[in-house]
């Protein structure tokens, strides 16, 4: 195993209000993963992000890039890291071309127009690349913010909110960029309210609420962990209430008894639907159509964060 | 891989944006303040000046040069610099530059750099202006050029600390226009001190802007109403001061970060 790229210990932030934004958050992150943080707003993701990143002061705990501490050593963790804010904010009167290598500058790196051209290439920025930001589309401002972060080519990147507000076009390049990232060995954290996209690109999940990191979970562990199935069939005959046979049984009725509904453990090695669909039989109890269906993250994070409250 | 000590390509990169942002507005920045010279010399120097004998045996003319130029190195240091930083702040894309492997120092030296070249650009445009309109006499070039670069530099690191504290355009306005330019006017421009009545010549010894005005305009025509060590002390105390300010941001996070 080789050490975490980043590293975070006994995080706190208060703000000078009072309001604590994190307590004591713990977050290890591996090299070359893709990791979900997830929360409800105001639950403390951006201000982990800016905390890290350097743009939020920690009250105390410590963050480690790559083993270099975050406040000792900012100059070799910051290089490392890029960073995608949730809002757009641009200098409006540059070019595309300029604000991008003013990013790769500032970050400490020589200029490299090859790089900056195979990158605005790649976030189809090249054909704007002499316009000036005030310019473009909504959506091409946002492609330009990943430039920017990505202009100095950095091993860490943070994506604040990447997909929200943005059109379907964008949003499925934005993903095809993480993937084309997560080959050429970038670790990439994002926060997202899309959580199918979360439990579809992420290797693990983080859940904060109320400043706090509930749950740490590979994803599929997760659904497995988590995950419920549930069986829903639909009767012949609508039933007014549970039949007194199936009292034993997790099932419950639905849609004004037209369906009957069976959750079961979605690991379990006897699922229970031979036994539950024979007893139906057995008591007459016909159905036209069945369906199976798998709790979606979406669940699992609202049953977690309904439990911390 | 160890980060370098000093990051060479982030300062050039801010100073660079700084000057583009500033060219942008060139024609403003250099036409505002050529024209307004001008009027200056109109007014005070062919309307006025006419009727007044020589100051400190410099013709009138000659001797408001080296205060219209402070005037102008002064306000325009000052807003340069503050709009420097203010401006991110405003867009918010200060995150950029606070996320950057870029030290407090750095960034530091980056605006204010941006900043003090500009003015000291405009100030020797002002010069040359002024040179159609009287004989400027420079008797202590290199000097000349010290207190530019030293004034520049220092009302640049003052302006700084102006965009910071803003915190909407309404307070980046008023420390330029309630403070420095009253103080400028009040500061001997325009006059020798030794020809305002007591109190007031005692009174405006107490004006920063008089030591600096004193010391400019003793380079050019070698007498001043302050002593050039006083001059010199002067600037060099501010400019500590700011410094000790700055310092004092970067330790608190003031106005930058939560």
């Amino acid at each position: 195993m080789s050490p975490p790229i980043l590293s975070v210990s006994a995080v706190t932030k208060t703000y000078k209000t009072g309001f604590t934004a994190l307590l004591a958050v713990d977050l290890e992150i591996a090299r070359g993963e893709i990791f979900a943080l997830l929360g409800p707003n105001g639950a403390g993701k951006t201000t982990l992000i800016s905390i890290i990143c350097g743009t939020v002061t920690m009250t105390s705990g410590q963050v480690l890039v790559d083993g270099h501490d975050t406040q000792s050593a900012y100059r070799a963790a910051r290089s490392m890291i890029g960073l995608v804010p949730q809002e757009i904010a641009l200098d409006i009167f540059a070019t595309v071309w300029n604000t991008v290598s003013f990013s790769r500058g500032l970050f400490g790196k020589p200029p490299n127009p090859a790089y900056i051209e195979s990158l605005l290439r790649d976030l189809s920025l090249w054909d704007k690349r002499d316009s000036r930001v005030i310019e473009l589309s909504g959506g091409m401002k946002r492609r330009v913010m990943i430039a920017k972060a990505l202009s100095h080519e950095p091993d860490l990147l943070f994506l604040d909110e990447p997909t929200a507000g943005v059109d379907v076009a964008l949003r499925r390049d934005m993903w095809a960029l993480v993937r084309r990232l997560r080959d050429q060995g970038v670790t990439m954290i994002l926060t997202t309210h899309y959580i199918e996209e979360a439990e579809e690109m992420a290797d693990r999940v983080g859940v904060i609420d109320g400043g706090r990191l509930l749950l740490v979970e590979g994803t599929a562990q997760l659904m497995r962990k988590l995950g419920k199935r549930r069986l829903t069939l639909a009767l012949q005959q609508p039933l007014a209430a549970i039949p007194p046979e199936l009292a034993d049984w997790p099932v419950e009725l639905a849609a004004d008894g037209q369906e009957l509904v069976y959750s079961f453990d979605a690991n379990a090695e006897d699922t229970g639907i031979p036994a539950l669909l024979r007893l139906l039989c057995e008591n007459g109890i016909d159905f036209k159509d069945l369906d199976t269906s798998r709790t979606s993250l979406e669940d699992i994070f609202v049953r977690l964060v309904e439990r911390a409250a | 891989m160890s980060a370098p000590s000093l990051n060479v390509h982030g300062i050039w990169a801010i100073y660079r944006a700084e000057m583009a942002r500033m060219m942008r507005t060139m024609l403003q920045s250099v036409a505002t303040p050529v024209i307004t010279t001008a009027l200056y010399f109109v007014v005070f120097g062919g309307a006025i000046g006419s009727r007044i004998q020589s100051v400190d045996g410099v013709d009138y003319g000659a001797f408001i040069v080296p205060g219209l130029i402070m005037l102008s190195l002064l306000t325009q240091s000052i807003s340069n610099a503050s709009i420097g930083i203010y401006f991110p702040k405003f867009t918010k894309t200060i995150f950029e530059i606070l996320s950057a492997p870029l030290s407090f120092g750095e960034a530091v030296i980056a605006y204010v750099g941006a900043a003090a070249t500009k003015s000291i650009l405009l100030a020797l445009i002002i010069l040359a202006t002024a040179t159609a309109f009287v004989p400027v006499h420079i008797q202590h070039p290199v000097w000349m050029v010290a207190f530019l670069v030293l004034t520049a530099i220092t009302f640049s690191l003052f302006g700084f600390i102006v965009g910071i504290w803003a915190e909407n355009f309404e307070q980046l306005a008023i420390i330029p226009s309630l403070v420095v330019t009253p103080l400028t006017f009040l500061g001997g421009a325009f006059y020798s001190i030794e020809m305002l009545p007591q109190p007031w010549r005692t009174i405006s010894l107490l004006n920063p802007v008089v030591y600096l005005v004193s010391g400019f305009r003793w380079s050019f025509y070698g007498s001043g109403d302050v002593g050039v060590a006083a001059s010199l002390g002067f600037t060099a105390l501010f400019m500590a001061a700011c410094l000790a300010v700055l310092w004092w941001i970067f330790r608190t996070g003031y106005r930058l970060k939560p």
